[in-house]
C-alpha cells in the first residue's frame, strides 16, 4: 500500500494529493473563483425556495420510482430500443463494455472516433483503452478537448476545464495547435471550433454518454449547450452511447422535472441550449443521423449500491455536480486530488462502489458532514448519512456478514475495536466511571503531549485537576 | 468470436438483471404520484405575456427574435441575410414555408442561392460544413417557460439543418408556442410518436468552459434568428 501511496491522483493517496493541491494557489484561486460563479448561477435560477422544495420532491420520487422497478425499466427500455432498431449491449465491468466498444469498431474497421462528453466513457478509460488498440479518440467537448490536449482527467463532470484559467489555456492552444498567443475566450473557442470541425465527419464513429434513458419510448436524452454532442451523434455513421443502468427512467414525462432539476442545478441555466432525444438510427427515407445506434449498459459496482436500501439512494444521482460545486472540501482541493473519474461528494459516495472500499478507504472521511451537499441535491439524496455508512462499513470487521460493499473493513483494526469497547463499558458503569475519572484527573501529569495525527495541527487536551463531579459537590455541598 | 461476444453479453445481462431482482425481493414499486401542477403552476403566462416571456428568455442567450407576420417573413429573412452579407441560404424546397420562400425568391428576382438538403449528409458534407452560411426550417412549436423551440427533423427538413450552419433561421407559429413543456408534450402526444431525433433548441450554440466565460458559436449555429409568426 506505501508504494501505491507513492503514485500521485490515485485515490489512495488523496491525503497526499490533497496536500499538494492546497499548496497550489494557482489552482485555488481558479477554483474558488468558478465555485462562487456556479453557486450564484445556481441560486439565481431557484428565486422560489418552495418550487424548489416542490421540485426536488418530485425529482426524488421519479429517481426512487425508476429503481423500485430498475430491472422491469431495463427489460422494458431494452425492448423498446431493439423495436426502434438500436442495439442494446450489457457490461458488468468496464473491461466488458470495452471490448464490446472495440468489437463495434473491429466490424467497421473504424479508426477515429468522435466523442461527446460522457463520464462513464472516463469510467471505463475508453480512450486509453482504445488508443492501446490503435484507435484515435478525439474528445469534441471544448472543456474534454482542453483537458485532453493537456494529457489530463476531468477536474469536474460538467465543466473538465475548470481547474484552468484563460491564460493557461491560451498557452496550451499556442504550445499544442500552434496558434497565436491569445487570452480572448471567444478567439480560443472559435480555434477549437475551427480544429475540431473537420474531425466530426471523418470520425467513423461517434460515442456518447446518456442523461436520461427513457423506458415507456425507447429514447436517449442528452443535454448540452456546445452542439458538439449533436454532431457527435448525427454525424458518423455509427453511435455509440455508454451509460450506467440506473439512468432509466419510467415514463418520457419523467423527464421534466429531471430536466429542469439538472440543468438549474448544475450550471444555472433554465434549460441547455439543446436536448437531444433519439430514438432510433436513421430511417430509410431520411437524409441524415447514423446508421447504427448501440446502447452500452454498464454495471461497474452499481448493482453493489443497489443491493443496499440506504446505499441505493447513491444511484438516485442525476450528476449536475451541484453537489461539489457547494463543497468546501471540493472548493479547496480541486477534482483531481480525489483520483477518481467522479470528484466531490458524489465521488465519495459513487466511488468505493465501483472501486472498492479499500482503494478509497480515505474519500468518505474528507469531508466535515456539514451537509450543504445534500441540501442542493436536486434529488435529494442524503450525502452525509450515506458517508457516515460507508465510515461504519470501512471500519467493520472484514468477515462480518452481511457483506454490503467491497473493501468492507478496510480500516477495521482490533486495537481501535478494543478502545471503543473499554470507552462504552467505563461510561455505562458507574464505579468505573468514577474510578477512571479520579485515575485520570490525578495522574494527569503522565498524559502524552503528542497523540498521533491529531496533535499534528493541535495541541493535546489535557484532562483537568478535578473533575466537574468533584467540583460540583464541592459547590452545592450539602444542599 | 462473435458467438461468444453474443453469450457473453446475455450473460451480463441475466446476471444484472438477476442481481437487482433478488435485491428488491420483499419490496414493492413505488406508486407514479406524478405531480403536474409542480410542473405547469409556477410556468403559466397570460396569452399576452407568453411571446413576450418566450423572447425574453431566448434573447437572454443571445437569441435574436423577430415579430412578424406570414406574409412578410421572407422579407424578414432576406433582410437578416442581406445584414450579415449571406449570399446563399439551405431550405427545405418540399416544405410549405420552404416552398413559400422559393417563390418569393423567385418572383422578386432576389439575389439569394437557395440550396436544398436534397441528398445524403455522405455526399456533401464538405459542402455543408464549409459552404453553407445559413438555413431555414420550422419548428413544431415553442415553449415560453424555457424560450425553446421544438424541432422533430424529417426527411425533408434533416437533422444536420439546424446545426451546421453558421447561422439558423427558424419559423414559430405564434399559436404554436405553449407555456411550459408539459403542456406541449402532452398537448403533441409525444410519448405515443417519438420521431428518430426531437430537439429542444434554446438558442445558439455557447459553451463556459474556458473560465466560465460564455462564448457563443461553440459547434452549433453562431447565430439564431426566431421569426415568430403572429397570424400563424
Amino acid at each position: 500500500m506505501s508504494t501505491l501511496a507513492d503514485v500521485p491522483g490515485v485515490p489512495i493517496a488523496f491525503k497526499r494529493n490533497a496536500r499538494e493541491a492546497l499548496d497550489d494557489r494557482q489552482l485555488r484561486r481558479n477554483f474558488r473563483g468558478a465555485m462562487d460563479f456556479l453557486m450564484d448561477k445556481r441560486r439565481s435560477q431557484f428565486p422560489d425556495g418552495d418550487e424548489l422544495e416542490r421540485l426536488r420532491a418530485f425529482g426524488n420520487r421519479v429517481r426512487a420510482r425508476a429503481l423500485s422497478k430498475l430491472p422491469e425499466l431495463l427489460e422494458r427500455l431494452d425492448a423498446n430500443l431493439t423495436r426502434n432498431g438500436v442495439k442494446v449491449h450489457w457490461a458488468e465491468t468496464v473491461e466488458e463494455a470495452n471490448a464490446i466498444v472495440h468489437r463495434i469498431v473491429e466490424q467497421h474497421a473504424a479508426k477515429k472516433i468522435i466523442k461527446g462528453k460522457s463520464m462513464v466513457s472516463e469510467e471505463m478509460e475508453m480512450n486509453h483503452y482504445l488508443g492501446e488498440r490503435g484507435i484515435d479518440c478525439l474528445e469534441s467537448d471544448m472543456g474534454e478537448f482542453i483537458v485532453q490536449l493537456r494529457e489530463e482527467k476531468p477536474a469536474h463532470i460538467i465543466m473538465p476545464a475548470i481547474h484552468l484559467n484563460a491564460g493557461q489555456v491560451a498557452k496550451l492552444f499556442h504550445d499544442k495547435l500552434e496558434v497565436d498567443y491569445t487570452e480572448d475566450v471567444d478567439r480560443l473557442i472559435q480555434i477549437g471550433r475551427e480544429t475540431l470541425r473537420r474531425n466530426f465527419f471523418e470520425a467513423d464513429i461517434g460515442v456518447s454518454g446518456v442523461n436520461f434513458a427513457i423506458a415507456e419510448t425507447g429514447t436517449l436524452l442528452l443535454v448540452e449547450n456546445e452542439g458538439n454532442g449533436r454532431l457527435s451523434t448525427t454525424v458518423p455513421p455509427v453511435h455509440i452511447a455508454v451509460t450506467g443502468i440506473e439512468k432509466v427512467v419510467e415514463n418520457l414525462r419523467d423527464v421534466i422535472p429531471l430536466l429542469s432539476l439538472l440543468t438549474r442545478s448544475a450550471t444555472g441555466q433554465a434549460i441547455t441550449t439543446y436536448v437531444n432525444m433519439i430514438s432510433g438510427p436513421r430511417k430509410a427515407d431520411e437524409l441524415d443521423g447514423p446508421r447504427e445506434v448501440h446502447l452500452v449498459l454498464l454495471d461497474n459496482g452499481r448493482t453493489q449500491a443497489f443491493a443496499d436500501g440506504e446505499l441505493r439512494q447513491t444511484l438516485n444521482c442525476i450528476r449536475c455536480g451541484a453537489c461539489m460545486n457547494h463543497c468546501p472540501v471540493y472548493t479547496r482541493i480541486g477534482g483531481h486530488a480525489y483520483g477518481t473519474v467522479y470528484p466531490g461528494p458524489i465521488g465519495k459516495i459513487i466511488t468505493p462502489h465501483m472501486l472498492g472500499l479499500d482503494v478509497t478507504r480515505d474519500l468518505p472521511t474528507a469531508s466535515s458532514m456539514c451537509g450543504a451537499c445534500s441540501e442542493v441535491c436536486p434529488v435529494k439524496i442524503p450525502i452525509p448519512a450515506l458517508l457516515r455508512r460507508l465510515r461504519e462499513e470501512a471500519v467493520r470487521a472484514p468477515e462480518a456478514e452481511p457483506h454490503h460493499v467491497r473493501g468492507q473493513g478496510t480500516k477495521y483494526s482490533k486495537k481501535e475495536t478494543m478502545v471503543w469497547k473499554a470507552w462504552r463499558s467505563l461510561n455505562t458503569s458507574p464505579v468505573l466511571y468514577r474510578a477512571a475519572m479520579y485515575a485520570g484527573t490525578r495522574l494527569r501529569g503522565l498524559m502524552p503531549s503528542t497523540i498521533g495525527p491529531w496533535t499534528a495541527h493541535r495541541s493535546a487536551p489535557r484532562l483537568a485537576a478535578r473533575t466537574l463531579h468533584e467540583l460540583a459537590r464541592e459547590h452545592l455541598g450539602d444542599q | 468470436m462473435s458467438e461468444w461476444m453474443s453469450m457473453q453479453a446475455m450473460n451480463a445481462r441475466e446476471r444484472i438483471l438477476g442481481k437487482l431482482r433478488s435485491s428488491l425481493q420483499g419490496t414493492s414499486p413505488i406508486v407514479d404520484d406524478y405531480d403536474v401542477d409542480v410542473l405547469t403552476a409556477p410556468w403559466r403566462y397570460a396569452p399576452e405575456a407568453r411571446i413576450a416571456r418566450l423572447r425574453q428568455m431566448l434573447e437572454s442567450v443571445h437569441g435574436e427574435t423577430l415579430l412578424t407576420t406570414t406574409a412578410e417573413w421572407p422579407l424578414r429573412a432576406i433582410e437578416a441575410l442581406a445584414l450579415r452579407n449571406i449570399g446563399e441560404l439551405l431550405i427545405a424546397p418540399t416544405t410549405a414555408h420552404g416552398r413559400q420562400f422559393a417563390n418569393h425568391v423567385a418572383l422578386n428576382a432576389v439575389p439569394l442561392r437557395l440550396k436544398a438538403y436534397d441528398r445524403a449528409v455522405e455526399a456533401w458534407k464538405e459542402e455543408l460544413f464549409f459552404r453553407t452560411p445559413a438555413s431555414l426550417t420550422g419548428t413544431l412549436g415553442g415553449i415560453a417557460a424555457t424560450g425553446s423551440l421544438v424541432l422533430w427533423p424529417t426527411p425533408a427538413e434533416p437533422r444536420l439543418m439546424s446545426l451546421v450552419p453558421p447561422f439558423h433561421i427558424a419559423l414559430l407559429k405564434a399559436s404554436e408556442v405553449r407555456d411550459n413543456f408539459h403542456e406541449l408534450m402532452h398537448e403533441q402526444g409525444w410519448a405515443g410518436a417519438m420521431p428518430t431525433n426531437a430537439l429542444l433548441v434554446s438558442g445558439p450554440s455557447k459553451t463556459a468552459d474556458i473560465q466560465q466565460t460564455l462564448a457563443y458559436g461553440a459547434h452549433g449555429p453562431k447565430e439564431l434568428l426566431v421569426l415568430i409568426l403572429q397570424d400563424a
